[in-house]
């Protein structure tokens, strides 16, 4: 027995030429019901995060612990380095020279928040990825140029194969597309 | 009733567009994608060529200089702090004014700074990378600079954490990580527009790694805005704390001319007025070369030199307030500092000084000279060879006769001290050609948000 394997379906993907386009689309699918929606673009648009209704970043948080995790680190080991590990009496100066120690621990706060900054961007946004279904539409190599993309899930409730289509084309959509998964 | 104030609309002074009309995402994205993608022009193995020839020098230097020691430069007691320090101030300044395009610009929304940023930001790096080089070469024994460190070793010592030295270990360091993460952070949807558009295999796989599988999602793009706005609020204070702790190397230590408190905001005036400098040299050739002059406009080129005039001011300021100081501390060494720095040994090091970062800046008080590339690229010139001469001054005049007459001596940099000098230009231009052929010197990403109607067509007044 011969079955041809037919790749599972990722979600239908719509093309649109503006930012306009897009944000109307978002917001007629949420209107719909979709809730497993996932807009592309070539840069950001603080309007498609407003209609897709996305949650605040935690990007604020984690550069804040970050920042304390430097900040008392650094300053823990100068402490640390001059009054446990090595301490040296020279002419009878306090070991705890606070002042001293406020520029490396003032380094070491940036360095840890920035690092966290980067680290915690590619963690939330699950970077590095070197596969996704997108990459299997040929026109979404557009999406880093200058055209705009919305994609349903196949995993969201309301999602049918072809009442979607119809859906996403009655919307205007340049093409609408599927994405194999 | 009167109408609310608030409500009125406010007149607006007319500002010249930032980027030239008629460009769209996708013209915007060709243009400069072009610019790597296109075949490599000729003049550009030319110029290449000539930087690796020069980064050869620094091969050569560095080479002897291991072999022999750092007695092949020019340093002896009393001045033991010669062209490597010298050098390093003057490099780490050059990079300061790419992290305040980067940064702080963007936190003031100055939106024409996205045509220059990317470019100054690698202008950045790469003066880093240049100037890391004098201290550690300075060690004498470079190839145990790690102990510069704190790391548990079997030695079981630490470092000095009260030294300025250590300081500037870590606000170098620092400093070259984080403009390091910006950088890339940045980089990152372009590579993403690289790996879409390039046609060789090997570039889509090169870009491919390096955009990460960025795919331009909204969710991503809104941590991403979120991450990038957080690092540049990092870097402001950074880049103001890095050449602070530069001239705490001076400024701590009691030699007359350094013991100052006016030193950490002189030198970061300083930093950002050659910094600004070394970004019109730079980016006015490649301006042409590239024919981005729809990017690069004029508005850019005054507010650059504007920019310039101003920190060059502050630091005409700092060079009055040190000789007032001299003379109202009462203090006979200052006081004797600066008539030797004016009318000393070295008075035609201080004369040339005053020529290229006092009087010659004036210029762009002109708006013609603030808006003809060739005067303007001539000025720039001279303000970063009057800020090389400043750092020469203020590291020679204050060692070479401090507080014993019988400890007294001159200082000149030898042929070792030139070429290692030479050489670190080399190594910054031949990073610098690498850069524009392979990289997007302008950031696409940010460009396209730049053009009319961008941002969608209920915020209108985003696509001016």
């Amino acid at each position: 027995m011969n079955v041809e394997r037919r790749p599972a379906v990722y979600g239908l993907m719509a093309e649109f030429a503006d930012p306009d386009g897009l944000i109307r689309a978002i917001r007629e699918s949420r209107q719909a019901g979709y809730r497993r929606l996932e807009a592309y673009t070539p840069y950001p648009i603080e309007q498609v995060s407003e209609a897709l209704a996305l949650p605040r970043s935690k990007m604020p948080l984690l550069v804040l612990a970050g920042g304390l995790i430097g900040l008392a680190g650094g300053y823990y080991l100068q402490y640390w380095v001059n009054l446990i590990a090595y301490p040296m009496n020279v002419g009878g100066r306090p070991m705890h020279s606070w002042p001293a120690f406020i520029v490396p621990t003032f380094e070491m706060t940036i360095l840890c928040a920035a690092l966290f900054a980067v680290l915690g961007m590619f963690a939330l946004n699950g970077l590095p990825q070197p596969y996704h279904p997108v990459f299997n539409v040929p026109r979404f190599a557009a999406a880093s140029r200058d055209r705009f993309f919305l994609l349903i899930e196949a995993a969201d409730p309301r999602f049918d194969r072809s009442a979607t289509a119809e859906f996403l084309r009655r919307l205007d959509a340049r093409e609408v597309a599927q994405v194999d998964d | 009733m009167a109408t609310p104030e608030s409500a009125l609309p406010v007149p607006q002074p007319y500002r010249p567009p930032v980027i030239a009309p008629g460009y769209t995402p996708g013209t915007v994205t060709d243009k400069i994608s072009a610019v790597v993608l296109q075949r490599t022009p000729k003049w550009w193995y030319l110029a290449f060529g000539l930087s690796f020839c020069l980064m050869m020098v620094f091969l050569g230097a560095v080479t002897w200089l291991f072999l022999k020691g750092i007695g092949i430069w020019g340093v002896n007691e009393p001045v033991g702090w010669g062209f490597a320090i010298v050098n390093f101030v003057w490099w780490i300044g050059i990079g300061h004014a790419g992290t305040l395009i980067s940064a702080i610009l963007l936190l003031l929304r100055q939106e024409w700074r996205t045509s220059i940023n990317r470019f100054a930001e690698a202008m950045t790096l790469f003066a880093v990378a240049c100037a890391g080089m004098f201290p550690v070469l300075h060690l004498g024994r470079p190839w145990l600079a790690y102990w510069l460190f704190p790391y548990p070793n079997t030695m079981g010592i630490w470092p000095q954490f009260r030294s300025p030295l250590i300081w500037d270990v870590f606000a170098v360091s620092t400093y070259a990580t984080v403009s390091l993460l910006f950088w890339y952070v940045g980089l990152i949807p372009d590579l993403a527009t690289l790996r879409d558009r390039s046609k060789k295999r090997i570039a889509q796989i090169l870009y491919g790694f390096g955009a990460m599988g960025w795919r331009g999602s909204a969710a991503h793009w809104h941590n991403y805005e979120s991450a990038y706005l957080l690092l540049a609020g990092l870097a402001t204070p950074l880049v103001i704390s890095v050449h602070t702790v530069v001239s705490f190397d001076f400024a701590i230590g009691i030699i007359p001319g350094w013991h100052s408190t006016i030193f950490p905001p002189y030198f970061v005036a300083g930093a950002i007025y050659d910094g600004f400098a070394m970004v019109i040299t730079l980016a006015l050739p490649l301006r042409a070369a590239f024919g981005l002059q729809d990017f690069i406009t004029t508005r850019h080129l005054q507010n650059m030199a504007k920019v310039m005039l101003a920190t060059g001011l502050i630091v005409v300021y700092g060079y009055g307030i040190e000789i007032f100081f001299a003379f109202y501390s009462g203090n006979q060494y200052e006081k004797f500092m600066i008539l030797n720095r004016i009318t000393g040994p070295y008075h035609g090091q201080w004369l040339a000084l005053i020529v290229c970062n006092a009087l010659t800046p004036q210029l762009l008080w002109f708006r013609r000279v603030r808006t003809s590339p060739v005067p303007l690229w001539c000025v720039a010139m001279v303000v970063n060879v009057g800020m090389w001469l400043e750092r020469f001054v203020i590291v020679i005049t204050s060692l070479h006769r401090d507080f014993l007459p019988s400890s007294w001596g001159m200082y000149r940099g030898t042929v070792w001290d030139w070429a290692t000098f030479a050489g670190t230009i080399g190594l910054f231009l031949t990073l610098l050609f690498l850069f524009i052929r392979f990289l997007p010197m302008i950031s696409i990403a940010e460009m396209r948000a730049m053009t009319p109607g961008a941002q969608g067509s209920e915020f209108p007044e985003a696509a001016e």
